[in-house]
């Protein structure tokens, strides 16, 4: 079992309550940023990762979004060349390139294969999407979106394995000339992980590739729905999906207390936190959603973010050019969020014993052979975020370990994804278990269920 | 009241649905970039004493998408095999908005396909001042609003998007979303050479525009009658992006004595 790192490198000094005004942290002026600040935030957070290696992680994941101080890897690729170099043994994970938006597949394969080689080998790839924000900033068409991913994929693949040069012209894409000239140091190609928040058209297309899959703090039941999407489709391609096929990324806060930890975890609400990423109708740009997506959608019942009831036209838009929100009362709001997701375990927070005993309740239940802890998000300082890290490293991970090892969790590194094989008509084995969060009243047995 | 009839032909190579209604000399008619809203007042009145010929547009839920169809142009380049294998041509046109922008393509790769065209406040050019609203991220509450001056004061609108969204209207509205994105996404929603192309073209041209239109700036119009030098405007005082459904009698007074001509 492999523990990793991640964080989303806020920039820690965006005024909150310009983020409240804005109703998100996707297109909030860039008035804001001060570049002293950033180059600190920049700095520090390359420090940071090096002292995950020190502390025993064995991964450090980055991901990428743009024109948000939500998180500042803007240009990912280059903080992991940053790494590459700048730590010795920790493997590096990206979570991952959103190969749709950067347009750019063969130029995306050369700098990977530089990370790569720069590292000696210890680059772990991943692709996304983007969110739907990122095809506005970035004037990616949403309605190719899949196909743009599908394809860059495909041609990344093909130009890091086939001898060059060789003309590639495609739908999207066009290259009369491959021959990139570094090429990655793994053999064929670094690992490829796939992050992802429930698609199954994401979690299918994982399984055909034999790619490991990692639920960015999804709810833990439709998580498991998810795990047997993966499995099942495996079976299609003969062979049994396992703890190597699954990773899980979780924001983590410990703390001495209980109290202390919840107090710190105040930071992942801070701006209205992930729910306010982007604006709903920047996160569903036209085409982005594939039909089965927008027919599940449709059903919504009526005044979803649309709401374009006739009724209901006049009201909504008045409402909103009222304005004079009170934001004690957001924020009250926003802390009972906080204390339902705590509950459904999307997020951990307490001293070393809460934790522990809670991430392996999700590591029973889940069964990833990638575990990876999600550092706070808002303005807290650098010896907090560190406190956090290290009181995880030294209190948590240890007997996590122990447990992984007990409980069988096997990573991408120790099992090849895919090696074990299925004859054809063969049933398949559980890829995860449901019953502790039936007994925690998480999830409804499939009995219990309203029917669809 | 007009009967109206949906039907399905085969033409160009592909399936697509047509709308059909009222009598006399066909008048081909390019709904907008949110699909076809149903037959209102100005279709009747038009229909009075023409026959109106609706496609709905590829990938807008009812007439199958075209994967080969990338563009305006390539559209405008179906739509005018369909009008040939009908044997239409020439005819008279009114495109609306983004529909607008289609016919103009037509006209620019044949020049003989129309014999009158009425452009309602057509996307397609690049404004020479202001932008063409972007719609994309707005919520389509918000976008729909957008296209009338007074959505309160506009009983056809409220006729149009009143009452609950059914899943269907749902699921049609995220079609037409996507159909346009995939056409109009860059450049957004005009083409740099259409000016150029429209340069010369005699074909009289009717450029109907409402001066309170929030989604196609003047500038639009004054791209048109730049590119295609003697253009008549229509202005209707107080519309919005659709005329038709806000001062319907004033647009229709305007396109049916344009035609006449």
């Amino acid at each position: 079992m492999l523990i990793g790192y991640f964080t989303e490198r806020p920039y820690r000094s965006v005024p909150e309550e310009e983020v409240f005004k804005n109703r998100s942290f996707f297109g909030l002026s860039n008035r804001f940023f001060d570049p002293v600040k950033g180059s600190e935030d920049y700095r520090y957070y390359i420090e940071e990762y090096k002292y995950a290696e020190e502390l025993g992680f064995d991964l450090v994941a980055l991901n990428e979004h743009h024109g948000n101080p939500f998180c500042l890897g803007s240009v990912m690729n280059v903080e992991a060349a940053v790494l590459a170099y700048a730590t010795k043994k920790v493997r590096i994970v990206l979570i991952g390139n959103p190969l749709p938006v950067l347009k750019h597949p063969l130029r995306m394969a050369e700098e990977l294969a530089e990370i790569d080689l720069i590292s000696q080998g210890r680059l772990v790839t991943g692709w996304v999407r983007g969110a739907g924000s990122e095809q506005f900033f970035n004037n990616a068409n949403p309605a190719y979106n899949r196909e743009l991913f599908n394809e860059a994929h495909d041609f990344i693949i093909q130009a890091w394995t086939r001898p060059g040069p060789f003309r590639y012209e495609g739908e999207h894409f066009h290259y009369r000339h491959v021959n990139p000239w570094a090429l990655p140091y793994q053999k064929p190609h670094p690992p490829i992980w796939i992050p992802g928040i429930l698609s199954p058209e994401t979690v299918r297309w994982c399984a055909e590739h034999r790619y490991p899959y990692i639920g960015l703090g999804t709810e833990l039941g439709p998580t498991c729905d998810l795990w047997d999407i993966y499995a099942d489709e495996a079976v299609k391609y003969g062979y049994q999906a396992g703890t190597e096929n699954f990773g899980y990324l979780l924001p983590t806060v410990v703390a001495e207390t209980d109290e202390k930890a919840h107090a710190l975890a105040q930071n992942f609400i801070f701006g209205g936190g992930q729910n306010a990423f982007a604006l709903p109708e920047y996160a569903m740009p036209a085409g982005y959603n594939s039909k089965t997506a927008i027919r599940m959608l449709a059903k919504q019942p009526t005044g979803s973010w649309l709401g374009v009831s006739g009724d209901n036209l006049q009201r909504l838009t008045k409402e909103e050019q009222r304005g004079g929100v009170d934001y004690s009362e957001v924020k009250k709001k926003l802390d009972a969020g906080l204390r339902r997701i705590e509950g459904r375990l999307q997020l951990v927070a307490g001293s070393p014993k809460t934790v522990l005993e809670k991430v392996k309740v999700i590591l029973s239940v889940l069964r990833p052979g990638v575990f990876i802890m999600f550092n706070v998000q808002g303005p807290a300082s650098n010896e907090q975020r560190m406190g956090n890290m290290r009181m995880f490293a030294r209190e948590v991970m240890p007997a996590l370990r122990e447990y992984g090892r007990e409980i069988g969790l096997l990573d991408a590194f120790q099992k090849e994804p895919g090696s074990t094989r299925l004859a054809a008509g063969a049933a398949r084995g559980a890829v995860n278990d449901r019953e502790p969060l039936y007994e925690l009243g998480l999830y409804r047995r499939p009995e219990q269920r309203p029917q669809a | 009241m007009t009967t109206v009839s949906e039907e399905t032909i085969q033409a160009a190579g592909a399936e697509l649905v047509i709308v059909k209604g009222g009598s006399g000399r066909p008048l081909l008619i390019f709904h907008d970039e949110m699909g076809y809203t149903g037959w209102m007042t100005w279709n009747e009145e038009l229909a009075l004493d023409r026959t109106l010929l609706i496609p709905l547009q590829p990938g807008f839920g009812k007439t199958p998408r075209l994967n080969w169809v990338r563009t305006y142009r390539d559209l405008a380049g179906y739509y005018s095999q369909v009008v040939r294998e009908l044997k239409l041509e020439p005819l008279e046109a009114v495109g609306f908005s983004a529909g607008g922008f289609i016919a103009a393509e037509m006209l620019a790769a044949d020049p003989k396909i129309f014999r009158r065209l009425v452009l309602v406040a057509p996307m397609g050019i690049k404004p020479a001042q202001g932008e063409i609203l972007d719609f994309f991220p707005l919520s389509v509450r918000a976008h729909l609003r957008a296209t009338v001056a007074d959505p309160e004061g506009t009983p056809e609108f409220g006729k149009i998007y009143g009452g609950e969204m059914t899943p269907a209207q749902f699921e049609a509205f995220e079609d037409a979303r996507a159909e346009t994105s995939r056409l109009g996404w860059e450049p957004y929603m005009h083409n740099p050479s259409l000016p150029h192309l429209l340069r010369g073209i005699g074909t009289p041209t009717l450029l109907v525009w409402g001066s309170k239109d929030q989604v196609v700036p003047r500038g639009c119009i004054e791209a048109y009658q730049k590119a295609l030098g003697a253009a008549q405007v229509v202005e209707i005082p107080g519309a919005g992006h659709r005329p038709e459904i806000e001062r319907p009698l004033e647009f229709v007074k305007a396109v049916s004595k344009f035609l006449a001509g």
